[in-house]
């Protein structure tokens, strides 16, 4: 008996102090409850389209150069590049030390293979045109031509050339998007579409997938394999989709999340008040705008589409209507890229009540009056905001003879008509910045662009577009020209620009290292807490 | 009875079809697509994507491949969350709706049915009152604003609860949702049983039963309470089946990763597989549900046969 009971407790002992072992960390992990306002889509880079998943890319794999936590460029799986002096060849030395979660060396040729994955028409990349100034990347893309054919070669494990068509200087920059990050070939070889899923996924960066369950959270870890993992703070990273933005400020609050890219800005005024600096709102590369059907009468006329954009009060929109968690906004790109001039509307300084005068003017001479008012509908995505922006644009050209019907729709049915080049007067839209480069904005409006809801054409814009591209090699005279064209696009008023975006963050005073910037990017890597 | 439910089960099967059949058509008769989108893509890119899932095929060739995709139990690829199938999303998000709506549903029917009676027992008395102006509260109070509440009082204030999360499925997760998505139901199976049972007591086998000196506790559970309990077992049927099969609301306040969001974020996002897939399992709730109800009512009420 006694014997028994003896053997029980040595048993027991022995358990509990088992578990004890099992269940205390050797050290307290770090963990980064990260708040985002939608789900990921994909955390595939190659299937990657929207700004959710493009933290979570980031933190997973790294591309030849990346971002600092400023947006600087700086070495990534690349630690140096030349460029010809042409401007169109570009040789990477890629780190020794670069190494794939399972501890294979990460090489030129992956980088060969997964250019070519994201041109290659059966991945159906959505931003397979970041590479397309790489020579042949769109004709791969488009089913002209053969993969072997693209300007990326491997000379030798560490060294990775690409060709490129013709001078871009902005290349570097797209080279940031996780678009253009190497995938582990190997993996996919082996476990096929199951690559993707946690616990399976090799990737480069300084996290691996260790969970994702949709809609509630996907958990990031350390990769110890990571060339600078020694720098990195986080143990754990959760990406934690919270969509009620209501209910992440609770969660804020409450402590379940450290930081949350997207508040509510109707609440803005309050929630400065409530969390003080915790609150961070400033500029980001994004143009709110409407788009104006300039192949259309009357709309195809250059003086109206000006009195109609010189009459919005965009003070009142941003204010007011966005509570000042946008800009007013007078040319199509926005402030903060550095060595550009934005091109702005010539009647930016002029006061309201003057410029209502001079549109007024001009709404007479062409026959408009509040008797004989200009008939005008404003389509617009399901959004609050986007609504009591139209309202308050209905409202602001009223009095002028602007007769002003809202037509709203879901954002799939808006953008499929926009699409279609349907027929309509004005339509809202938006642009985010993918690249930090004016290009990216000034593209849109070209011809040839599927972003071109305006049916905007003009040979002269089309020419000064040309002639920056063609100063490639020279960015201070490229950035003069871009400016250039512009102003013609402003002058034509090719589209209504109406606000800048701001972005609009709520970080805990706990989290070091996330740092303001205009493109809104926070690699986790460089993120710590307290 | 064996031979009715093997009947209706078998009669489901047509009814799926043309549910399915008009689904599907319904859906690509909306304006848009999966690929449309803020930023526009260019028409090589997006014919990229519609030969990847095969929406280049004529539409009843595409109608052709998913029924035969469907036999075979497969639903598919989701076109927004092209690292999950349609199958894959469910797996992970049914069994949470499912945990969430029967704590609801367990809770809606125990509470509503005791306050119910409670009120047919105290007609036109506090107790009665009392209950109806719970019940009239709870089920006009929209579900939007009683799950902040809960969020504020219990998850800020007092600190009790998480404000949202699954928490890998921990009880303290599952409190404020599932009490949020049963405070409604409470209310209407209330009223529904004190309107019931009402009648039941007022009904000549009561007043007999009474008349025989049968004691209260009797009258009311033994035999008032089997008659009262039928519109309860048919108000269940539906009820289990939008109960089950997740709230867009409570899902989204809370952060709950069920499958009830999925229903209207896939028809937003024109993810064709998904709103089919969605479409399928509340079909198949609800004809599985229906179903029950009709057996249950032969169980409870003796007069009922379906032979």
């Amino acid at each position: 008996m006694m014997r028994n009971m003896l053997k029980a407790t040595v048993f027991a002992t022995t358990m509990a102090l088992a578990a004890g072992t099992f269940y205390t960390p050797a050290f307290a992990e770090t963990v980064y409850n990260r708040g985002s306002a939608a789900e990921a889509e994909t955390v595939d880079p190659h299937k990657t389209s929207t700004v959710y998943e493009a933290d979570i890319i980031r933190d997973l794999f790294q591309g030849l150069v990346m971002h600092d936590q400023k947006t600087n460029l700086i070495p990534g799986a690349a630690e140096s590049w030349t460029v010809s002096d042409d401007g169109t060849v570009y040789t990477f030395k890629l780190r020794k030390d670069g190494l794939w979660s399972d501890g294979t060396p990460v090489t030129a040729d992956d980088f060969v293979y997964s250019f070519r994955r994201l041109e290659d028409p059966a991945t159906a990349a959505e931003y397979a045109s970041m590479l397309y100034p790489v020579k042949n990347a769109e004709e791969v893309n488009t089913k002209k031509g053969k993969p072997e054919d693209m300007g990326v070669k491997a000379i030798d494990a560490n060294t990775l050339e690409v060709t490129l068509k013709a001078p871009t200087p902005y290349f570097l920059e797209m080279l940031t998007h996780q678009a253009t990050y190497p995938v582990n070939k190997a993996s996919i070889d082996k476990l096929g579409a199951d690559w993707i899923k946690a616990g399976n996924l090799v990737s480069n960066g300084a996290y691996t997938l260790a969970e994702w369950v949709p809609n509630d959270h996907m958990k990031l870890v350390k990769n110890p394999k990571f060339w600078d993992a020694a720098t990195v703070k986080m143990d754990v990273v959760n990406y934690i989709p919270t969509e009620d933005r209501s209910s992440a400020m609770k969660r804020f609050e409450a402590g379940e999340l450290d930081s949350y890219g997207d508040l509510p800005t109707e609440q803005l005024a309050d929630l400065k008040t409530k969390f003080g600096d915790q609150v961070r709102v400033g500029p980001y590369l994004g143009t709110y705008y409407y788009a104006i059907k300039t192949d259309k009468a009357p709309w195809d006329n250059v003086e109206l589409r000006n009195a109609i954009s010189m009459a919005i009060d965009r003070d009142f929109l941003a204010e007011k209507v966005w509570q000042n968690s946008m800009l007013p906004g007078y040319s199509m790109v926005p402030p903060g890229i550095a060595g550009y001039t934005p091109a702005m509307a010539k009647y930016a300084d002029m006061p309201q009540i003057d410029r209502e005068d001079a549109a007024k003017k001009i709404l007479e001479k062409l026959g408009y009056t509040p008797e004989h008012p200009l008939k005008m509908e404003i389509r617009y995505n399901t959004s609050e905001n986007h609504k009591n922006t139209a309202v308050a644009i209905q409202e602001q050209l009223k009095p002028l003879g602007v007769d002003i019907t809202l037509l709203n729709t879901d954002t799939k049915t808006h953008y499929s008509f926009l699409e279609q080049k349907g027929n309509y007067d004005v339509a809202r839209a938006a642009w985010i910045a993918d690249y930090k480069d004016p290009e990216t904005f000034l593209g849109i409006t070209r011809k040839a662009s599927g972003n071109n809801y305006s049916s905007y054409v003009s040979p002269a814009y089309e020419a000064a577009m040309d002639k920056a591209a063609a100063a490639g090699g020279k960015p201070e005279e490229r950035m003069k020209d871009l400016t250039e064209a512009e102003r013609i696009l402003v002058d034509d008023v090719g589209n209504i620009p109406l606000l800048y975006y701001s972005f609009h963050d709520i970080v805990s005073s706990k989290l070091h290292g996330f740092d303001d910037n205009v493109m809104d990017i926070h690699p986790s890597r460089f993120i710590s807490k307290d | 009875m064996l031979r009715y439910v093997l009947r209706r089960l078998l009669t489901a099967i047509p009814t799926l079809f043309v549910i399915v059949t008009m689904a599907f058509f319904l859906m690509r008769v909306a304006p848009g697509g999966p690929f449309n989108q803020e930023r526009g893509l260019s028409p090589e890119i997006k014919a990229n994507l519609e030969a990847q899932f095969g929406l280049d095929d004529p539409l009843w060739l595409q109608f052709v491949h998913y029924l035969g995709n469907l036999l075979r139990g497969n639903f598919g690829p989701s076109y927004n969350m092209p690292d999950f199938t349609v199958t894959e999303l469910f797996a992970k998000g049914l069994p949470i709706s499912v945990q969430l709506g029967a704590s609801a549903l367990v809770l809606a029917l125990l509470l509503g049915s005791v306050l119910g009676t409670i009120a047919a027992l105290n007609q036109n008395k506090l107790g009665d009152y009392t209950v109806i102006a719970l019940a009239t509260a709870g089920s006009t109070i929209p579900t939007f604003v009683i799950a902040p509440v809960i969020q504020l009082l219990f998850g800020l204030t007092w600190k009790l609860l998480p404000i949202g999360g699954w928490g890998d499925g921990a009880f303290i997760n599952k409190v404020g949702p599932a009490l949020t998505l049963a405070l409604p139901q409470i209310a209407i199976v209330a009223r529904l049983m004190r309107g019931s049972m009402i009648e039941s007591l007022r009904s000549h086998h009561i007043r007999t039963a009474r008349a025989l000196g049968l004691s209260d506790w009797s009258v009311v559970v033994k035999h008032a309470l089997r008659g009262a309990i039928l519109p309860i077992v048919s108000f269940t049927g539906p009820a289990a089946a939008a109960l089950l099969t997740g709230s867009v609301i409570v899902e989204t306040i809370f952060s709950i990763p069920g499958v009830g969001r999925y229903f209207v974020d896939a028809a937003l996002n024109r993810d064709y597989t998904l709103v089919m897939g969605t479409v399928v399992v509340i079909a198949i709730f609800t004809i599985v549900f229906n179903l029950i109800v009709d057996v249950m009512y032969a169980v409870v009420d003796p007069r009922v046969r379906y032979d």
